[in-house]
C-alpha cells in the first residue's frame, strides 16, 4: 500500500486515489498535422524508467483534484507530490523521464 | 424543485433511504461503557458550492452564510443553522437545517454572475449518526484514516471511506459522535455494515 500525499488533503492511503499514467505529456500543438506514427507515439508510447517517474494521480475519494507524484518505480517509494501548476521538482538523481 | 415544498406535498410523502433499517439500527444500540448507537438523521439540507476561494463572490457568500468558507482540508465553520464543510480547494458542502430551495436561491443570488455554482444536493446523501464510547473503534474497522484525537477532533470533516463506501466523515463532538454522509444508494450497505461492526461491543472485551 502506497501512502501518497495529496497537495490539498495530506497523506492518504493509495485506495483513495486513481492512477493517471505518465505526467508531463504535452498535447500536440497541431494535432491535425501529425502523421499516424507521431499520433501513435503521443497516444500509446510512454516512458518506462527504472527509478524516479513523474505520474499523474487523482484523489478520487477526497478532493477530486489531479496532481503529480514523483515515484520510484523500482522501490515504490513516493518521493514527492506537487500540483499541476508547479514544475517537476529537481531530484538529486533525476532522470528516466522527459 | 420548481414546485413549492409544502407539508401536504412531497415533503410528507418522501421516504428516507434508511427508513427500512430504522428498527434494526435501534435494536443494534449497545448501552454502557462500551456503548455505541446508530441513528439516521434524514432530510438534512445540503448545498454543493463552487466558487473561487478569496474572490469577491466568495466574500458575498461568506456574508450571506455568516460563516467563513474553510480554506484547508478537514476544517469546518458554522453559523446559525449552517455548517460549511471543505470538499476541495474551490468546493464546499453547506449542511443546513434551513429550507433547501431558499438557501440555494440565496447562495445563487450572492454568487451573482461570477464563475461557480450552488446546487441543492440534499437527496444525494443521507446522514448516519454514530455515537458513543466505542464509535471510534467501530469506524476503525474499516476506515483508513487516523481517527485518534491527535489527528481528528470535534469540528473536523473529511472525505474518506468506511468499508468500501465513500463517505464524508464529520466528527461532531467528543463523545465521540460522528456523522457519516454516504450516497443514498450506498446507505443501506453502510447501515448494515455498521450494525454488524457494532455487534461485538455488546459482549465483554476480548483480551
Amino acid at each position: 500500500m502506497l501512502l501518497i500525499t495529496c497537495p490539498w488533503c495530506g497523506p492518504r492511503d493509495e485506495t483513495e486515489y486513481h492512477y493517471g499514467g505518465q505526467a508531463h505529456v504535452p498535447y500536440p500543438e497541431t494535432p491535425a498535422d501529425l502523421t499516424d506514427e507521431q499520433w501513435a507515439a503521443y497516444v500509446f508510447y510512454r516512458d518506462n524508467p527504472k527509478g524516479p517517474f513523474a505520474e499523474r494521480w487523482m484523489h478520487s475519494i477526497g478532493c477530486r483534484r489531479w496532481f503529480n507524484v514523483l515515484r520510484d518505480t523500482a522501490t515504490h517509494e513516493v518521493l514527492t507530490s506537487y500540483r499541476l501548476d508547479e514544475p517537476r521538482p529537481e531530484l538529486p538523481q533525476a532522470g528516466g523521464n522527459r | 424543485m420548481a414546485e413549492p415544498m409544502t407539508e401536504a406535498g412531497p415533503v410528507a410523502l418522501r421516504t428516507s433511504p434508511l427508513a427500512h433499517l430504522e428498527e434494526r439500527m435501534r435494536a443494534a444500540a449497545v448501552p454502557g461503557a462500551r456503548g455505541v448507537t446508530l441513528t439516521e438523521r434524514p432530510f438534512l439540507t445540503m448545498v454543493n458550492l463552487r466558487v473561487g476561494p478569496g474572490s469577491e463572490a466568495a466574500d458575498r457568500i461568506e456574508h450571506t452564510l455568516g460563516a467563513r468558507l474553510p480554506r484547508r482540508c478537514g476544517d469546518t465553520t458554522s453559523a446559525g443553522p449552517h455548517t460549511v464543510v471543505w470538499l476541495g480547494p474551490d468546493e464546499w458542502l453547506v449542511l443546513s437545517s434551513a429550507e433547501g430551495a431558499v438557501l440555494t436561491a440565496e447562495l445563487r443570488a450572492a454568487l451573482g454572475p461570477a464563475p461557480g455554482s450552488a446546487v441543492d444536493v440534499s437527496a444525494n446523501r443521507t446522514t448516519l449518526e454514530l455515537s458513543g464510547p466505542s464509535s471510534r473503534q467501530v469506524l476503525e474497522k474499516g476506515c483508513p484514516l487516523d481517527l485518534h484525537p491527535r489527528a481528528l477532533g470535534p469540528g473536523r470533516a473529511v472525505s474518506t471511506t468506511v468499508g468500501p463506501v465513500a463517505v464524508l466523515l464529520w466528527q461532531v463532538d467528543d463523545a465521540p459522535t460522528y456523522r457519516l454522509f454516504p450516497r443514498s444508494s450506498f446507505a443501506d450497505y453502510l447501515g448494515r455494515w455498521l450494525i454488524d461492526a457494532m455487534e461485538e461491543f455488546r459482549g465483554p472485551e476480548v483480551p
